[in-house]
């Protein structure tokens, strides 16, 4: 029989991890890694939000292709703080910190994470380095492009850069932390019988992600501190004015925030791995080469900076090695791609909404993917490098692919977080509209790109523009496709249907327990005897 | 009129049909594979949907054979992306030795041009078609981005040294320039056009413009106002190294290093002349920074330039007329200033 | 699980401090080890920025730099390479004592660290003092003796003051540390059996000093074949 879908209506919850303590004191002090994921969920959705609404007066000022909404000093402001919060305060922390911090201590039969209290501090490092970005943007905003080259951010710019930095600074030590405690808790704290290929994949796309926040993330930490020490005490590090080189910024910022894709990616790819196993009913195909992908993904990762630098007077034959390295980079995520979808072939495919969110990642991502392949090939990107071709490329793989990916992550797993079910029709309908949405915002810009519109531009020739209202109106399309969710998940709260343990019928430790689960997870400590995703057997039999 | 869509770019120059071969390939082999996966994840969801919730498929446990195949062959056609791409690149990077030479000077928000006979231009660029170009580049203040999409060429211009790109126009007409690396407020007003014109009306361009000074006489001039040519002669006197065919050159330095001297050489040592000291020589040239601008050591380059090309007359392609600015002398030692 | 409520007996003392999401004190031990080699991974990344400016601009300046670097005091720098050297010594006894349970040798050694980190501060205190008197700081008042190589020594001295800027940094985090291992020896808390904070801030305290060891040669040394 397959494992648990035609459970009785569930009872009202008894004590979880919800209801356990109350009080505001009890949240903001806790130190259970599933509260500190909702607080995590709640900061992020504001940044969203907020990331959200600077890119609605984006596409409203690219309406036009005269500067006629906003200033060019006011235009530049907002795209910058477009870039900054997005990445930053929304996509690097969301799966894993939300998502991540939820289920990891679950999938691996732990009562928490190695560290708690280092958790909790995480979050309260991420609000504050928060709090100093926001001061920025109430006063003045800051103008450097998310990508803060100098000289112009430590010589020239006249806005809130330090303040923008310092919050950069902080908020990395919560991405390092996190990562520290995941890779120390999967290494320490598994369940008996739960050896590294037991883990679901999910846990190794976060592990490999770890890797990545602590080789990376201290390095950005480093380079954002450079850049404060020469604006603020005109330390000539990078400023050719003082001696300095405007390259080692860029070598230096390119280092981090290459792999800074890769973590927001890889988190994204693990959960299109559940999502795809449970609702195609069979177990991932290849399941061992899945977990070499996203290691050697984040390996590779790290090796392939210098493409984001092809024109920057970087010499020739650096720009061929950072190519050739590009393209190999490029092969495991293919691989993934292709396992996905061999795991569908002759599976019991089921088109609820968690699935409908991996379905359009996959496509979204595949697009994504190859747009890089044009942009690892030396002559082109010559041609589209600093166009809406880099733009559109890269919103394919946030977009159309971590946020998809988030964004099914949060339906699948909404049953065990919340206790409460979602209305399906609205959500399937959701998914539908974000994917339409997406692409009609989005594609266009490929075409912008090639023809030779570059980014971060405030007014554009006239030739440019029916391409730019299509992409506008795709954004308002996908803009309503992100409020939808936000409505009925917040309405589910209150008025959905109780959850069971395993509304899915998927396999997995945190489907074991119940939705809500308790505060220690598990009523007992789980034994794993099991690989993961055993869906063709008669029974899953976990002994616990 | 209606607004235009147009969906690609003009092919204006040699290497933009060859980019866009490339592109159309990746297109090609890309389209394929999305559309391959694209096709697959539809198919299995349908024909494969969930037809009772009790149902229990056969698992798979994977197949080595087929994660090798869709590893090896997707690898092979990265490869020859990545092969056909650096060709290219190398291609672009290499321009030839009869170009024309054009500095740039991009400042915010505006571009400088200076053509090596003197004649100048501000956001504009006019070339003619047929014949090289090759840019000397240099920003005053930021990193900008010299980009005209119709050439399919871009390259940084970076504050502090010198960057170089090259383009052969291939059809007349009035190209986009823009600036693709942001610089500040007015970095989308930083634009301009590349007129590329027929030979004979490039010429007539260039006469009928406002006569001045080639950059090398310019140059010349400065290089006697800051007394370089004390130390800077031919002869047993020389407490420096001779620049006569100095450019193009090897030179070995006292560290045991050895480089070509090209336009960020030459920058270099007027600037920080104690970073690299040619072999034989002692660390005393002073530094020129602060006393000479971005454009003035553009005009010491092509000066120095000159000293090395076989003739004394830098300009447009031979055989189509006289040439409108005069030749530049070797510099004979000056006489000595009084007092020194 | 032991009941966290006994007293006295060391075996108690474990227990009490068995955080309630491990299995085992040695699975706790094991997790707070593993988290500060991390952890110092990450410093090494932290510090690595700071490397590749200063190796690019030295390839670049060789001279100048190696002129400039003779402006330090070789005499102070090899006295707090000694006086660190010194203070990883007692704190590998530090740990040591805990180890074996002999809370008076601990405070002691942990003293003694203590008093050796603060003292290479105090040298370093005195040299920055020295360095800004002789308009050494960079910035608008610094001024160099050989204008050509003023650039350049201007870049030297902006690196050194950023990598030992940062070395000092971790020097004033550590001496917390310290304090707090003070404190929590003073009042008991370790034994044979649980001394985990002792030793892996005794690795913390190993770290800031291998970078020290780094730096010393790359900013003291590197123009002493000119003199």
């Amino acid at each position: 029989m397959s494992a648990a879908v035609h459970e009785p209506e569930p009872q009202e919850p008894r004590v979880n991890y919800l209801n356990a303590t109350y009080g505001i004191r009890s949240w903001l002090l806790t130190r259970d890694h599933k509260r500190i994921a909702l607080l995590y969920l709640a900061s992020i959705t504001f940044f969203f939000f907020l990331g959200g609404f600077f890119a609605l007066l984006i596409r409203l000022e690219l309406l036009t292709p005269q500067g006629d909404l906003v200033q060019a000093e006011t235009y530049n402001k907002l795209f910058t703080m477009h870039g900054v919060v997005m990445i930053f305060f929304f996509l690097i922390p969301s799966i894993p910190a939300v998502l991540g911090n939820f289920l990891i201590p679950m999938m691996i039969g732990a009562k928490d994470l190695a560290f708690p209290r280092l958790n909790l501090l995480s979050w309260y490092i991420y609000i504050v380095g928060a709090f100093f970005t926001l001061w920025a943007v109430v006063h003045g905003g800051v103008d450097t492009g998310w990508t803060f080259y100098t000289p112009y951010s430590t010589a020239t710019s006249n806005s809130q850069v330090i303040t923008t930095a310092v919050g950069i600074f902080i908020t990395g030590f919560s991405s390092i932390l996190t990562g520290l405690n995941f890779i120390v808790t999967i290494h320490t704290m598994r369940a008996p019988g739960m050896t590294w290929f037991r883990l679901p994949l999910f846990v190794w796309s976060h592990y490999a992600t770890s890797l990545i926040f602590v080789l990376g993330t201290p390095v950005i930490a480093v380079t954002v501190l450079m850049v404060f020490v020469e604006r603020v005490l005109h330390l000539g590090l990078f400023d050719p004015a003082l001696g300095g080189d405007p390259i080692l910024f860029q070598h230096l910022f390119w280092f981090y925030s290459h792999p800074a894709v890769y973590i927001m990616i890889l988190p994204a790819m693990g959960v299109i791995s559940e999502v795809v196993t449970t609702f195609s009913r069979k177990n991932i195909f290849g399941y061992r080469i899945m977990a070499y992908a996203v290691i050697s993904i984040a390996v590779l990762g790290f090796l392939v900076w210098g493409h984001h630098m092809f024109v920057s007077g970087q010499s020739v034959y650096a720009g061929m090695i950072f190519s050739i390295l590009s393209f190999f980079v490029a092969i495991p995520s293919a691989v993934k791609v292709f396992n996905w979808t061999a795991t569908m072939y002759k599976g019991s495919i089921s088109y609820r909404t968690p699935m409908l969110y991996a379905f359009g990642f996959i496509g979204l991502f595949t697009i994504g993917g190859l747009t890089g392949l044009f942009l690892a090939t030396l002559g082109v990107n010559v041609h589209v490098h600093d166009t809406y071709f880099i733009i559109a490329h890269f919103h394919y793989i946030m977009v159309g692919g971590a946020i998809m990916g988030y964004l099914g992550g949060i339906h699948y797993w909404w049953p065990k977080i919340s206790g409460k079910l979602y209305p399906e029709a609205w959500a399937r309908f959701a998914a539908l509209v974000v994917f339409i949405g997406f692409n009609l915002t989005f594609f266009p810009q490929f075409i912008l790109g090639y023809l030779g519109m570059p980014r971060r531009y405030h007014a554009y020739p006239p030739e440019f523009q029916v391409l730019n209202v299509m992409s506008t109106a795709g954004a308002s399309i996908l803009g309503a496709g992100y409020i939808i969710p936000m409505i009925y998940l917040v309405w589910s709260m209150r008025y959905g249907r109780n959850a069971p343990a395993n509304p899915w019928g998927s396999t997995g430790l945190e489907w074991k327990t119940t939705s809500p689960p308790p505060t220690d997870n598990f009523a007992e400590p789980p034994v794993m005897t099991e690989d993961p995703y055993l869906y063709s057997r008669e029974e899953v039999e976990i002994v616990g | 009129m209606g607004p235009t869509l147009p969906l690609f770019p003009e092919q204006a120059s040699t290497m933009a049909g060859r980019v866009d071969a490339l592109y159309f390939y990746l297109l090609a082999v890309s389209g394929f594979f999305a559309a391959l996966i694209a096709l697959l994840v539809i198919v299995f969801a349908i024909k494969y949907r969930r037809r009772s919730e009790t149902e229990l498929p056969r698992g798979v446990e994977g197949s080595l054979k087929l994660e090798v195949a869709w590893s090896v062959i997707p690898l092979a056609i990265a490869l020859s992306f990545f092969f056909w791409g650096a060709k290219l690149f190398f291609a672009m990077n290499r321009p030839p030795n009869d170009a024309l030479e054009v500095y740039v000077v991009g400042k915010q928000w505006m571009w400088k041009v200076q053509h090596a006979d003197g004649q100048r231009e501000i956001n504009e660029l006019h070339v003619p078609v047929g014949r090289a170009v090759r840019l000397t580049m240099t920003s005053e203040d930021v990193i900008h981005d010299f980009f005209v999409p119709a050439f399919r060429m871009k390259k940084d211009v970076l504050p502090g040294r010198y960057t170089t790109a090259w383009f052969e126009a291939s059809k007349p007409g009035r190209y986009h320039l823009f600036c693709a690396q942001y610089c500040g407020t007015k970095h989308s007003a930083m634009i301009g056009w590349v007129h590329a014109m027929e030979p004979a009306d490039y010429q007539a361009w260039l006469s009928g413009g406002v006569a001045s000074e080639s950059l090398a006489a310019a140059g010349a001039k400065l290089f006697q106002r800051h007394a370089c040519n004390t130390c800077h002669r031919p002869d047993s006197l020389a407490r420096g190294p001779n620049l006569e065919g100095l450019f193009g050159k090897m030179v070995q330095l006292s560290d045991g290093r050895t480089l070509i001297a090209d336009e960020s050489y030459i920058r270099e040592s007027i600037l920080t002349p104690n970073a690299k000291i040619v072999m034989g020589f002692q660390p005393i040239m002073p530094t020129f920074q602060g006393l000479v601008s971005e454009e003035e050591l553009l005009q010491l380059v092509a000066y120095v330039k000159s000293l090395s090309k076989p003739s004394p007359a830098p300009g447009p392609a031979p055989a189509t007329g006289v040439s409108s600015m005069p030749p530049v002398h070797r510099a004979a030692p000056p006489p000595k200033e009084k007092g020194k | 699980m032991a009941d966290a409520a006994t007293t006295g007996a060391p075996g108690a003392a474990a227990s009490r401090r068995l955080q309630h999401q491990f299995e085992s004190p040695a699975q706790q031990k094991d997790a707070a080890s593993l988290g500060m080699w991390i952890f110092l991974v990450t410093e090494i990344l932290f510090f690595g920025g700071l490397f590749l400016a200063y190796t690019i601009y030295r390839w670049e300046n060789a001279r100048s730099f190696a002129h400039a670097s003779l402006h330090m005091d070789i005499a102070l720098g090899t006295i707090n390479t000694v006086v660190l050297i010194c203070s990883s010594l007692t704190m590998a006894m530090a740990v040591h004592s805990a180890a074996t349970g002999k809370k008076r040798l601990l405070i002691g050694f942990l003293i003694a660290t203590m008093l050796l980190g603060g003292a290479f501060l105090g040298i370093k205190a005195v040299e920055y003092t020295d360095h800004i008197r002789h308009h050494l700081f960079p910035g608008p008042g610094f001024h160099y003796t050989v204008p050509a190589d003023a650039r350049a020594a201007e870049m030297f001295f902006s690196l050194y003051f950023a990598m030992t800027g940062l070395h000092a940094l971790h020097m004033v985090v550590g001496l917390g540390l310290l304090t707090t291992l003070l404190v929590m020896a003073r009042r008991g808390r370790f034994s044979p059996e649980y001394h985990t904070p002792v030793e892996i801030s005794g690795l913390y305290w190993h770290f800031v000093d291998i970078v020290w060891i780094f730096l010393f040669p790359l900013l003291y040394l590197i123009g002493r074949h000119l003199k």
